[in-house]
Formats: structure tokens, C-alpha cells, sequence
């Protein structure tokens, strides 16, 4: 039952061989059972899960049931659930109970797919180990001394231990693809615009985006059926034609040109990780596939122009956490300054605190040109170096993380060490690319290694094909971590 | 030392719209406290702005009145501070690339529309969201806040610092105040706060190029206070120059019941605002057929509508001056539309006097031009005369406006034709007109003329009578007249409209006793 | 261009972090750290460049003017620290 596909539990729910009541109870067992350890969730309400699978189940009976319904997923908790605790893992929010539902929570709800629970998430998604969360670190099913990434990292351990079928992330540097590369699971950002940010708590607004992780990639199209869509309630909302996700999964791969950019495969990258990139190129070049050198010259830059430009909005977007209309108020204080000013103090996390200074710095008076100008910039340079890479290849390779997980603690008090966690993700999201990272294999201590796939805008379909065709000639996405074979 | 005074305004303007300018939330004023502030006003987390259209409409319609270019794009930017009546901690404005650039007004000092008149340029004027509210009233020493207000759109407008009086920045706010109201994107109502100035004062020595540091009076809410505001602004900053002190730029308000200006308590931060281009917003494009959407939906500008009323003849008014042909061959959307399909045929003529009164807003242009296309053309000047005098008298007393009249524009047009037809005389008018105003018979002229009775004497026989009479009653006088003291005439005028208790028509009664008067004088 | 503790604490306050001394410090340690790394963008030329605000090229939607929300401050501010008479209390703002 744990390791069934999100279509096997559908057509287990439809067939009525198990209620979407049992199916809930299982997960949350599981959840209670394992969540002590893992510390992936951050909101469990065992009332409200089988509220949702009881409309389920009523949904199936009448048959009004679709390719999701009744199934049991979870939620990372930046997503404004209604009448749910949703904390974006941070004391400020501690006690903000959402009075309103996110568009992708409105979209899981129309589905009848069932809140398994809130995960647990680096506090206000700035983070890549899930350390900075205030509800505690999350820890990595596949070795609980290590980190699980993030800031995803409850979703992305939740699926991994099984806790849940499939998950929610979001992805503003790799949010989504790093944890999912530690984790062992599949995961996906889509392009920029496709998932409406309504109601997703804004990090960095022109880098979040929403997206799923899953233990596979055939999973992450069904997922990504239920979250794309249009949105007039988000002015960056893209108006498309729907998409069937799961339309090209069986193509060949035949002929596919793999771009491989070569600063990817330079320094930095770790034996292990690379020992299975190899590989999976390897497996890549037996399906027929072609590999391309391709080059994006101002890779090196992604990182210090993500660290300018997510600060800096983050710097903003966090402003309206003052203390007056919702979210953690100090006890005392001299005046509104004072209030404002240990309220803000108190209800931030240090990395969260880091990020604000960093970004009120770089939009000050006198150093805006220099810092934030200067990365736009830049943003478009990378943009344009992927553009080039495109007309050369359909789909780039690499790897999602130099490394493998590492232990917890071990980068929490280095913040640049722990930024560079997103060296090889974050270039994708300034572009606005999808991107996606699928288990390729072990690494050292048998720690998961993720193979990063970047396609072009809108190319989702396509890349998810070329996952799931790796998928159908391996199962490094169906091992799952000794511990949780309880 | 002679002193020149420098004064910029930026006002404020709230547009008229249904909702607010990202939210769907009513902008009705007055509401209960927080009931029209939804998720999107009080900034709940994850919510996002979407731009409303009718707040575009209306401020390229401003754009378009001033002669100004409508920019696409322009960019929606943060502007980053921390306020309780601020929800988000940063508000949406416009930065660099506002909606509208450039823009000139022209201001009027004086009653003499020839003199006293100057061009006033425009900066600029960009849509941005309004605050909320702090209600300052003791909540244990706390401060209540309603953000109701929270979402507002308004337009702000900048000018150049073109005035050089106190008397110049008011003609320049009243002029923006009637054409926001004249082409309908305001209510302009500044008891509720819907028109805000902001006004940029400094002096220099006369003749100086460079200008004086400014000292920034904020949210002036009325006519009178921005004038008391710079008066007391430039006579402060005056004063510190004279003796040699130096003027520091600084944000002041204005204190009514003092009339003086004190410094706002600010900090060193206070104005690094940290903008930058809001990434929840995209460039907005203003795409050609929107702004001939607007264009169509513009009224007659209070400018050409003057122009049209001072006009002599048809030939006068279709031709241009040299600086509209100028503004036309920039801008031909801003004024062909109504200068070249208006169809004007005949013209009214009025005085510039006239024409300005009538053109003050465009209710009272509307109502004028609805009694005179019932009263006709060639009595313009008679309809202007009773909506400048009567109509704008018994308003101003009962401080009401045209458009809630008593007297609907062809309820006056009846009497006005009453006049015209020498039923009544001017006189009786005025009375009937009092009575109208009451709501007497419908406040019909006819009605009313028909059961009291007022119908004028024409009849010259009926007017002999009463002439006579008069004549053999009042032997003196006629004898005084006769000796050539003219005013007795009056008197006598007098006396003969008293016996027809004023209905004889009074070029008739003035005509027949000269003509016996004149009789006798032969004898 | 190197950060000294006046501009970290002038920020602090610019964004209304209360932060002590040894904060301060810690802070400035670290942030010094991250805008070495950041000074990495100086190295490239970018004056021809046209700065990218948006990952699509698409422009501003616009929405009908409309009113859509209907009251709900009473949800609303059941999650407010201190309410009263349907006003946020804030401490006492002096302009």
C-alpha cells in the first residue's frame, strides 16, 4: 500500500476495494507512528483529514470522482489552509489560524484529495536544510543525522518515509529539488506563472513557485493536473490552454539531445554525485538519448544575483509581519516603535532576520544600482545563457546538489556555506524554467543522489516524460529508507 | 530684500471607482471600521494585488484633459516604510514611469480671464493606493486603526513649482479640484478626505536663478488652509533668512487652529523608501484602443466649453489659434473631438464674465446649456444672467448644489420663455421664480402665473386707463416733468405699475405716459 | 564597498529589527561573508543590459471594477493580538 502509485490508489478508491477513510486512517497511523522521529509536520488534524476523506468517499459513491479523489496528501504549511494552523514554519505565525484557502489548496479541495497535514518547512521557505524552522529540524528517513534539505524538507520527508502519497512544495532557489535530491523522491517546479502564488505565503515573489514532490514522475503529472491553472487572483498567473501532464510519458526517448553544461560538471560537484549522474547518463544514452556539451557561462553568478534579489523581496514581502492585524505581538513594549521592533525580533528566526537585512541593504538609498539593478541585470544574462543552451538541446542534465545530505548542524551556522546548497538550482529559477530532480541512485553512506533536469518555459510534459521513461528502466524511485519499513 | 516665492503642489486625488484599486472591497466612504477591508487590504499573508481597470480608465482620462503623454509601460513600485495604517509595510505607487507624464493647466488669478492668467506644467501623475486610518481618540492610550480607506486608488498629481504665490497654488488646486469633478473621475470631496494637497514652499531672493530649500506642508484639506499654510510658510522661512539663518528641508503640518506649521516628528530613515518595481505587478501596457475608449467617453473640456460660449459666430469658433493649433497637432485626440463633430451652429456670445462662472463646473455648463436649447440661442444671455444670478444665489444660501436645484433646468426655461413672450415682466419673474424655488405648483412658471393671476398687462387700452388715471391723480409731479425734472417720470412709473399691481408690461407703460407726458409738456 | 556595524544597526532599524550589540556584530561578521560573494556581479560588464524584473514577458491583467468581498473583520480580527470596537490597536502613533 505505501509504495502504490498515486494511479493504483485511485483505482483501488474507484474499484471501492479500500474508502478513502481507511486510506486517510493508514497515512495518519503512519504519520503518528513516524512523525517523532522525522518531525515532518507541523500540523496534524486527524478531525479535519477524515472530514475531507468522508466528502470523498461520498464524491466516489456518486461518481463524481476524479483521478485524485480521496487521496491523502500533504501540505506544506506556506500554503494558507482554511480553518488550518498555518505557520510557514516561523513563530511569527505560531498562531494564525488561515481564514482562507490558497488557490492551490481550493484546486486540491475541488479534487477531493484529502489534508493529510501541514509539513514542516525552513521558516518562511529561506533555507536548505529545514534547520531554520521554529517548529525544529526535519530529519532525513534515509539517515536521521543528516538534514533532509529544504526548505521543502517536511514534504519531501514525508513522502520519502511514506507518511504521505504525494506532497506540496515550493521552489523560490530549489526548495523543492534540492530536498527531494536528499530525500530520494521525485519533485518538480514548473515554469514561472503556471501555479498561482494566491495564498502561498510570498518569500521572494518573482522566484516562488509552486510545486510537487512524489515518489515518482508519473506521480508529479497527476499532481501537477490538479495545481496548474489559471488564476485571476494572481496578477503573474499565466492564461494557458489546459494540459493532460501525463500525455507524453510513454513517448521513446530517441533522438532526445541532453544538454550536459560543462560548468556543471566542474569543480564542486562530489565524487558520489557524480559516480551517479554518470550514470544515469549512462542509462539516458542507452534510451536513446544524445548528449550535448552546451555551456552557461554565468552559472557562477546565480547564486550571489539569488542572493540579492530573493533578500531584497523577501525584505518587503515580510513587512506586513509587524504585529497589528495577525501573527506574534510582543509583551511589552516602550512604544509602536519598540512593539514593532521586538515583535519583529522575536517572531523572526536568525536566517529570516539575515535575509531581511541583507535585502533592506541592498534597496537602500545609494547601494540600489550597485546591488539590485546590477543582479536584474544579471538575472537576464542567465536567462539568455539558457535561452542559447535551448536551441542546442531540448532538455539539460546535471546534478540537483554538489552534494549529498550532510549532517545536521554541520552548515546551520555557515549561512554562505549553507547558500551555496543552491548552486546548481537556482539559475533555473531565475530564469523562471521548470526544473526537477529525480533519485539517481546512492552516493556515499547510501545517501540519495538527484538528477536535475532543466527544460525550456511550458516544457513540463516533455521533461516529465524523459523522468519517467528513466523511471521505467530503473527503481532507485521505489527503494524506500530501511527505517520506515516498520 | 524682495523675495520670490516658489510653490509645487502635489494633490492627492481619490478616484471614483466602485472598489478599491487591488481588492475588490467597496470604497463606499464611511463604513463601519474595517468591514470594507478585505484579505487583500489588511495584507493577510499570501494575498496579492490585482489592478482595477476603472483606476487605469481614470487616470488617463486625467492624462488625456492635461495634455499629457500616457505612458506604456509604467511600472507599479513599493514604496517601503512602517506605518499601523500601512498594512503591508510598503505601499504601491508608481517611481520611475508613472501612467501620466508631463501636462500643462492653465490657472486663472482674478475675475479677468484675459489677465491674470499662466500656464502651470505638470510633473507628473501616478496611481498608487491610499492608507488606512488612525483614529487618535483614547483606546487607553492606544491608537484605533480602520483600514477601510486601505486601497483607495488615487491619483497623485505633481506640478512643476511653476506658482509664485499663495494665491496661485490655490487657483492651481481649485482648477485641478474642478476638472477632476468636471470629467467625472473624482467626487473631489474634501470634507471626506478625497482631495489632499501637499504643497512644496520655498523663497529666494528675487532674480536668483537657483531655488530655496523647501520645506514640504502635507495634507492640506482645504482651499483656505493651503492658502493660510504658504502664507505662514513663506513669512516663517522669510524671517529665518533675514537673519541670516539657513532654511533645513523638513516635512511639516499645518496647524489650522493656530495657523502655524510645526515639523513632523520623522526620523533620519524617514525617506529611504527603498522603492522598487513591485514583482506581484507586471508592466502595465495601455493599448491604443483603451485610450480611445477613454478619449470617447471625455466630456467637452471646461476650456473649450468656455470657448464655445464666448464665440461671436460659427466661422470664430471652428477656427484655431495659433497655440491650439499647436496642442492640436500634438494631441488631436484632446480636443477634435468636440471642437470639430460638435456641430455647433449657432453660438451664444456670452462675456467672458459669463462664460468663466458657467464653466466652473460642469453641472452648472450642463444645466445653463439644457435652458438654453429650450429658451434658444438668441436669449443666451438671459439664461446666463438667471443660472449666474438667481439659480447661484438661492444655492449659495441654502449651500446646495445645481444638480439637487429645486428648479430643474426646464422648469427655468419655461418661466425664462415666459419672459421672452413678455407674459411676465423680469420682475414678476424673480417673484414667481421664489415661488418655484419653494415648490409652489410644481414649480411651474405657468401654473403658477395662472393661479395668482400674474399674466402681464399688454393690452394698451388697459395701460391708457391706468395712465390716466395716474396723470389726474398726481398733478404735481406731471407739472414737475413738465418743468424738466426728469426723475418725476420714475415716480410716475411708479405709480401706474402699483394700479396694475404689477402685471402692466413695463416698455409699454414707460412708452404710452411718455407719449402723453410729452403731449402735455406741447400744451 | 565594506560593511561597517552602523550600517548594520541603521538597517535593523530601517527594518524595524530590534538587534543588539553583539546581534549587531555576529550580523555584520556573516553579511560581510555573503557581500563578498555578491561582489562577484561586479566583475561583469552589464551597461547594455536591460535589467529583468519578471521571469515572462507578459504584461498587467486588469481586473473589472467591481465589488467582489463582502464583510468578513470579524474572521478577520479574531486573529488580531488587540481589537477593539472593530479598530486594530496599535500603541499610540504620534506624526
Amino acid at each position: 500500500m505505501l509504495n502504490l502509485s498515486l494511479k493504483q490508489l485511485s483505482t483501488l478508491l474507484e474499484s471501492k476495494k479500500i474508502s478513502s477513510v481507511e486510506l486517510t486512517r493508514e497515512f495518519l497511523k503512519r504519520v503518528e507512528i513516524l512523525n517523532q522521529e522525522y518531525n515532518a509536520f507541523i500540523t496534524v488534524n486527524e478531525e479535519m483529514s477524515l472530514d475531507q476523506a468522508y466528502v470523498a468517499d461520498t464524491m466516489i459513491a456518486s461518481g463524481e470522482a476524479c483521478p485524485l479523489t480521496g487521496i491523502p496528501i500533504a501540505h506544506k504549511d506556506i500554503f494558507c489552509t482554511k480553518g488550518w494552523l498555518t505557520t510557514c514554519g516561523s513563530k511569527m505565525l505560531s498562531n494564525f489560524i488561515s481564514p482562507y484557502d490558497a488557490h492551490v489548496i481550493e484546486r486540491f479541495n475541488m479534487t477531493g484529495t484529502v489534508n493529510i497535514g501541514k509539513t514542516n518547512m525552513d521558516e518562511f521557505a529561506m533555507g536548505s536544510s529545514n534547520e531554520t524552522s521554529f517548529y525544529g529540524s526535519v530529519k532525513n528517513p534515509w539517515d536521521i543525522t543528516t538534514v533532509p534539505g529544504g526548505s521543502s524538507g517536511g514534504s519531501a520527508c514525508a513522502v520519502a518515509a511514506r507518511m504521505a502519497p504525494a506532497a506540496t512544495g515550493t521552489d523560490t532557489g530549489g526548495s523543492i529539488r534540492q530536498p527531494a535530491a536528499l530525500c530520494g523522491v521525485s519533485g518538480i517546479k514548473p515554469t514561472y506563472g503556471l501555479v498561482s502564488r494566491y495564498g502561498m505565503i510570498a518569500f521572494a515573489s518573482s522566484l516562488d513557485q509552486g510545486g510537487a514532490i512524489a515518489k515518482s514522475a508519473a506521480d508529479l503529472a497527476l499532481m501537477l493536473n490538479v495545481m496548474v491553472g489559471f488564476d485571476a487572483r494572481d496578477s503573474t498567473s499565466l492564461q494557458r490552454d489546459k494540459e493532460d501532464y501525463t500525455r507524453d510519458l510513454e513517448k521513446p526517448l530517441e533522438g532526445l539531445r541532453i544538454g550536459l553544461p560543462k560548468e556543471y560538471f566542474a569543480e564542486g560537484m562530489s565524487d558520489d554525485v557524480s559516480r551517479g549522474v554518470d550514470a544515469a547518463i549512462t542509462e539516458y544514452n542507452k534510451l536513446g538519448a544524445k548528449m550535448v556539451e552546451v555551456s552557461l557561462p554565468n552559472t557562477k553568478l546565480s547564486i550571489p544575483v539569488y542572493y540579492v534579489l530573493a533578500p531584497a523581496e523577501a525584505s518587503s514581502n515580510l513587512s506586513r509581519f509587524d504585529g497589528v492585524r495577525y501573527g506574534h505581538r510582543a509583551l511589552k513594549y516602550a512604544d509602536l516603535d519598540d512593539m514593532y521592533e521586538k515583535s519583529r525580533a522575536q517572531g523572526f528566526g536568525a536566517e529570516v532576520k539575515r535575509r531581511i537585512l541583507i535585502g533592506t541593504y541592498v534597496l537602500s538609498h545609494g547601494y540600489y544600482d550597485a546591488y539590485y539593478i546590477k543582479a536584474q541585470k544579471l538575472r537576464r544574462l542567465i536567462a539568455q545563457d539558457f535561452a542559447e543552451v535551448f536551441k542546442q538541446c531540448e532538455i539539460v542534465m546535471g546534478p540537483t546538489s554538489s552534494t549529498v545530505a550532510f549532517a545536521l548542524g554541520e552548515r546551520s551556522n555557515d549561512p554562505l556555506q549553507m547558500y551555496l546548497s543552491d548552486t546548481y538550482t537556482a539559475a533555473a529559477s531565475l530564469a523562471g524554467l521548470p526544473g526537477m530532480s529525480i533519485p539517481a541512485g546512492f552516493g556515499n553512506r547510501s545517501r540519495p543522489v538527484g538528477l536535475h533536469i532543466i527544460g525550456n518555459y511550458f516544457s513540463e510534459a516533455h521533461m516529465l516524460n524523459v523522468a519517467h521513461q528513466y523511471q521505467q528502466v530503473t527503481d532507485w524511485h521505489t527503494r524506500m529508507p530501511e527505517i520506515t519499513k516498520v | 530684500m524682495e523675495w520670490e516665492i516658489v510653490v509645487g503642489l502635489e494633490v492627492h486625488i481619490q478616484l471614483l471607482t466602485q472598489s478599491k484599486i487591488f481588492s475588490g472591497a467597496s470604497t463606499a466612504f464611511g463604513g463601519t471600521p474595517n468591514t470594507q477591508a478585505c484579505a487583500v487590504d489588511i495584507a493577510l499573508p499570501g494575498v496579492l494585488p490585482v489592478l482595477n481597470r476603472g483606476a487605469v480608465e481614470r487616470a488617463i482620462k486625467f492624462g488625456l484633459a492635461v495634455g499629457a503623454e500616457i505612458n506604456s509601460p509604467s511600472i507599479f513600485a513599493r514604496k517601503n516604510y512602517f506605518y499601523p495604517d500601512l498594512p503591508k509595510g510598503y505601499q504601491i505607487s508608481q517611481y520611475e514611469l508613472p501612467i501620466v507624464e508631463g501636462g500643462r493647466i492653465k490657472i486663472q488669478t482674478g475675475n479677468d480671464i484675459n489677465e491674470n492668467t499662466k500656464i502651470v506644467r505638470l510633473t507628473r501623475a501616478h496611481l498608487e493606493e491610499d492608507a488606512g486610518k488612525s483614529l487618535h481618540e483614547d483606546f487607553h492610550g492606544m491608537t484605533g486603526i480602520d483600514l477601510n480607506r486601505a486601497g483607495t486608488p488615487l491619483l497623485e498629481v505633481v506640478s512643476e513649482p511653476d506658482m509664485r504665490s499663495s494665491m496661485e497654488a490655490v487657483a492651481f488646486a481649485k482648477t485641478i479640484h474642478s476638472l477632476v469633478r468636471w470629467i467625472g473621475i473624482s467626487d473631489g470631496n474634501m470634507e471626506e478626505g478625497s482631495f489632499r494637497c501637499d504643497a512644496n514652499v520655498s523663497v529666494r531672493r528675487l532674480g536668483d536663478e537657483k531655488l530655496g530649500t523647501r520645506r514640504e506642508i502635507k495634507n492640506l484639506n482645504s482651499f483656505r488652509f493651503l492658502q493660510q499654510a504658504i502664507d505662514y510658510e513663506v513669512e516663517y522661512q522669510k524671517s529665518i533668512l533675514e537673519n541670516g539663518g539657513e532654511v533645513k528641508q523638513a516635512t511639516v503640518l499645518f496647524d489650522s487652529g493656530k495657523r502655524e506649521t510645526h515639523v513632523m516628528r520623522s526620523k533620519e530613515d524617514a525617506h529611504d523608501y527603498r522603492y522598487f518595481p513591485d514583482p506581484d505587478l507586471l508592466p502595465l501596457e495601455i493599448p491604443q484602443d483603451l485610450i480611445d475608449k477613454v478619449m470617447k467617453s471625455m466630456p467637452e473640456l471646461p476650456m473649450w466649453r468656455y470657448r464655445r460660449f464666448i464665440a461671436q459666430d460659427v466661422d470664430e469658433y471652428r477656427t484655431f489659434t495659433e497655440e491650439e493649433s499647436r496642442i492640436h497637432s500634438k494631441h488631436p485626440m484632446q480636443l477634435s473631438p468636440h471642437l470639430m463633430d460638435y456641430g455647433v451652429e449657432e453660438v451664444y456670445a456670452l462675456s467672458k464674465y459669463d462664460a468663466t462662472m458657467l464653466t466652473t463646473d460642469i453641472c452648472t455648463a450642463d444645466y445653463f446649456e439644457e435652458v438654453v436649447r429650450i429658451v434658444g440661442c438668441k436669449n443666451a444671455k438671459l439664461c446666463a444672467n438667471w443660472v449666474i444670478g438667481e439659480v447661484a444665489a438661492r444655492l449659495n444660501q441654502n449651500d446646495e448644489d445645481i444638480t439637487t436645484s429645486p428648479v430643474s433646468a426646464e422648469q427655468l426655461a419655461e418661466l425664462l420663455l415666459r419672459i421672452c413672450d413678455e407674459t411676465i415682466s423680469g420682475k414678476t419673474a424673480k417673484d414667481i421664480f421664489g415661488a418655484m424655488w419653494h415648490g409652489e405648483h410644481g414649480a411651474s412658471a405657468d401654473a403658477i402665473i395662472k393661479a395668482k393671476n400674474l399674466k402681464q398687462i399688454s393690452n394698451s387700452d388697459e395701460i391708457r386707463g391706468f395712465v390716466d388715471t395716474v396723470l389726474i391723480e398726481n398733478p404735481k409731479e406731471v407739472s414737475d416733468y413738465c418743468k424738466g425734472k426728469e426723475k418725476a417720470f420714475n415716480f410716475l412709473v411708479g405709480q401706474i405699475m402699483k394700479a396694475s399691481k404689477g402685471k402692466a408690461n413695463p416698455a409699454q407703460v414707460n412708452e404710452i405716459l411718455k407719449e402723453k407726458l410729452d403731449r402735455k409738456k406741447c400744451e | 564597498m565594506s560593511l561597517v556595524l552602523e550600517d548594520v544597526k541603521l538597517v535593523a532599524n530601517l527594518a524595524r529589527i530590534k538587534i543588539s550589540d553583539e546581534e549587531a556584530r555576529t550580523t555584520l561578521d556573516q553579511l560581510t561573508g555573503i557581500f563578498y560573494l555578491i561582489e562577484q556581479m561586479q566583475e561583469v560588464d552589464t551597461s547594455t543590459i536591460v535589467p529583468m524584473s519578471h521571469a515572462q514577458d507578459v504584461v498587467q491583467r486588469l481586473r473589472m471594477d467591481v465589488v467582489t468581498e463582502v464583510d468578513q473583520h470579524e474572521l478577520f480580527q479574531s486573529l488580531a493580538p488587540q481589537v477593539e470596537g472593530g479598530l486594530y490597536l496599535v500603541p499610540k502613533v504620534i506624526e
